[in-house]
């Protein structure tokens, strides 16, 4: 596969490393039967926060997807049917009338704005952006920068972006412009985040939180918890909520990885 | 590196659909095929026309979604490899190039190179879920399972379902496919139980999904970005026959 990819054999010349985006920390806020926030909506898998919280490395989504298949939703999504009447949901409820029309009305606005740039190209600088100012080491200036500097995009990419085609049938330009405008939301939260652990802990490295040796240091006194942000709408601040990690058998310790 | 791209370009699957011509410039040997598109849409968005639909996903070559009939061939035509590790250093600077989508009729097209691959889909949920709980992790060796028959359910869980198989088949046959799919579960003691059931109605939907019958001329294995082994084939057909015979 390697060889596949690069045109090099790793048994003749060294096999070139280098560090990639591959996932968020965190996801969607869950219960213990992995229910979110709005009944009978389950999510499992990487989508959830439940088992990583700064740190998450390759190959940890298969654990997940299969933890969560195997041993937690078949008990609880079994026992939500049986346990609460479900009406059968109408298509002319009034929620759903105005989710229609929401999503009617997002497309539109991506499709009438016909500006001068590309969504790959508003896509490539906020990732640059990221990559730079949230990425493998942050610091507080850095993380202030982007957070001034990603509004400033998202309005660019509201005013400028070029979507072409139609709604109604398959537009993968309109796929992607879509989820390039969630990425320009969810960026300022993650920064917003960064910026709040005033410490350093498993993928997250604030450059002014290290121990004389360059190592993460964390600060488990005053930041041993999971941040959960509510939604308050666009353009709206989110509002953080603190769930304190709690360990009854087991001390926190840090790992050592020398 | 410079070449010139004949893409077919369809609206849906009610207009007819023709070739258009492009040019993709700028294009660095080391970019997958895919990549290479991503450019040449780029280009295409800019001048404020429809960028090239085409499908993708992983982009490692481990999910099935790229299905791109390259210069004739399905996924290119080089030896296991699917469409997005299909890198362009195997192409020469000036080069043309044919990009079609997969072309059968259980694979509807619906937008320039995609097709709905739908078929699949039904075909995997006819052959039902494993009724066997298997409970929590066993014992290491409570449930044995011979090395030879592991390795083989193993190369046949291979199979991405990208339906290069179909496509390259002159009789639009998805055999290559549903006998992976089959075997896949029907080697092992978990699969065993619904072996026969499994067998007759994956095969009765792949028949009426339209797909043809096979006529071993092995061009699917061929294509194959998995590589998944023409005998495969032959141990559907013996599942079915043996599943016919019980008359279940
Ligand atoms: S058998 Fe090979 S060509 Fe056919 S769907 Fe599976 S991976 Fe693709
Ligand atoms: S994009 Fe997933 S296999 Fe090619």
């Amino acid at each position: 596969m390697y060889e596949k990819i690069t045109g090099e054999n790793a048994y003749q010349v060294p096999m070139r490393i280098y560090p990639a985006v591959h996932y968020t920390m965190g996801g969607t806020w869950v219960d213990y039967n992995l229910m979110s926030t709005l009944p009978g909506l389950f999510v499992l898998g990487e989508a959830n926060f439940s088992d990583h919280g700064a740190n998450r490395l390759g190959a940890s989504a298969l654990m997940q997807g299969l933890g969560d298949g195997y041993f937690v939703l078949p008990y609880t999504i079994g026992h939500y049917f049986v346990s609460s009447k479900q009406p059968k949901p109408s298509a002319s409820h009034a929620e759903f009338k105005k989710a229609e029309a929401d999503i009617k009305a997002f497309t539109s606005r991506l499709l009438s704005i016909k500006g001068k740039r590309t969504p790959t190209s508003l896509h490539r600088e906020l990732g640059k952006l990221l990559w730079e100012k949230c990425g493998m080491a942050r610091n507080e200036a850095g993380l202030k920068e982007a957070l001034k500097r990603i509004p400033e995009l998202r309005a660019e990419f509201w005013k400028n972006v070029n979507v072409t085609g139609e709604g109604g049938g398959l537009n993968q330009s309109l796929e992607y412009a879509g989820r390039v405008a969630d990425f320009m939301e969810f960026a300022e939260l993650l920064c917003l985040d960064a910026l709040e652990r005033r410490e350093s802990c498993g993928g997250h490295f604030r450059e002014e939180f290290q121990t004389p040796d360059g190592e993460a240091q964390r600060d488990d006194q005053n930041f041993a918890y999971a941040a959960a942000w509510e939604y308050q709408g666009p353009d709206k601040a989110p509002v953080m909520h603190k769930e304190p990690l709690v360990y009854e058998e087991v001390h926190m310790s840090t790992r050592s990885y020398k | 590196m410079n070449l010139t791209l004949k893409v077919w370009r369809q609206k849906n699957a009610n207009t007819p659909g023709r070739f258009e011509t492009y040019q993709a410039r700028n294009i660095i040997p080391d970019m997958s095929f895919l990549e290479m598109l991503d450019v040449v849409n780029e280009d295409i968005l800019a001048r404020g026309e429809e960028p090239i639909a085409f499908d993708s996903d992983c982009r490692e070559g481990i999910c099935g979604m790229c299905s791109l009939v390259i210069n004739g061939a399905p996924h290119g035509g080089h030896r296991g490899t699917a469409s997005c590790q299909n890198h362009m250093r195997h192409y020469k600077d000036g080069d043309t190039i044919t990009i079609e989508p997969w072309r059968a009729k259980a694979f509807p097209i619906i937008k320039d190179l995609v097709t709905n691959r739908s078929a699949f889909d039904r075909i995997i949920q006819a052959g039902g879920f494993v009724s066997v709980n298997t409970g929590g992790t066993p014992d290491g060796n409570a449930l044995p399972v011979p090395k030879t028959d592991a390795d083989l359910s193993m190369d046949a869980a291979a199979c991405i379902g990208c339906g290069a198989c179909v496509a390259v088949c002159k009789n639009a046959s998805a055999m290559l496919f549903v006998a992976a799919k089959i075997s896949h579960l029907n080697l092992l003691p978990q699969g065993k139980a619904e072996k026969d059931r499994r067998a007759l109605n994956m095969v009765h939907q792949m028949d009426q999904e339209g797909f043809g019958n096979c006529t071993v001329t092995g061009s699917c294995e061929a294509v194959c970005p998995k590589e998944i082994s023409l005998s495969f084939i032959a141990r559907m057909n013996r599942d079915y026959g043996a599943a016919m015979l019980k008359g279940r």
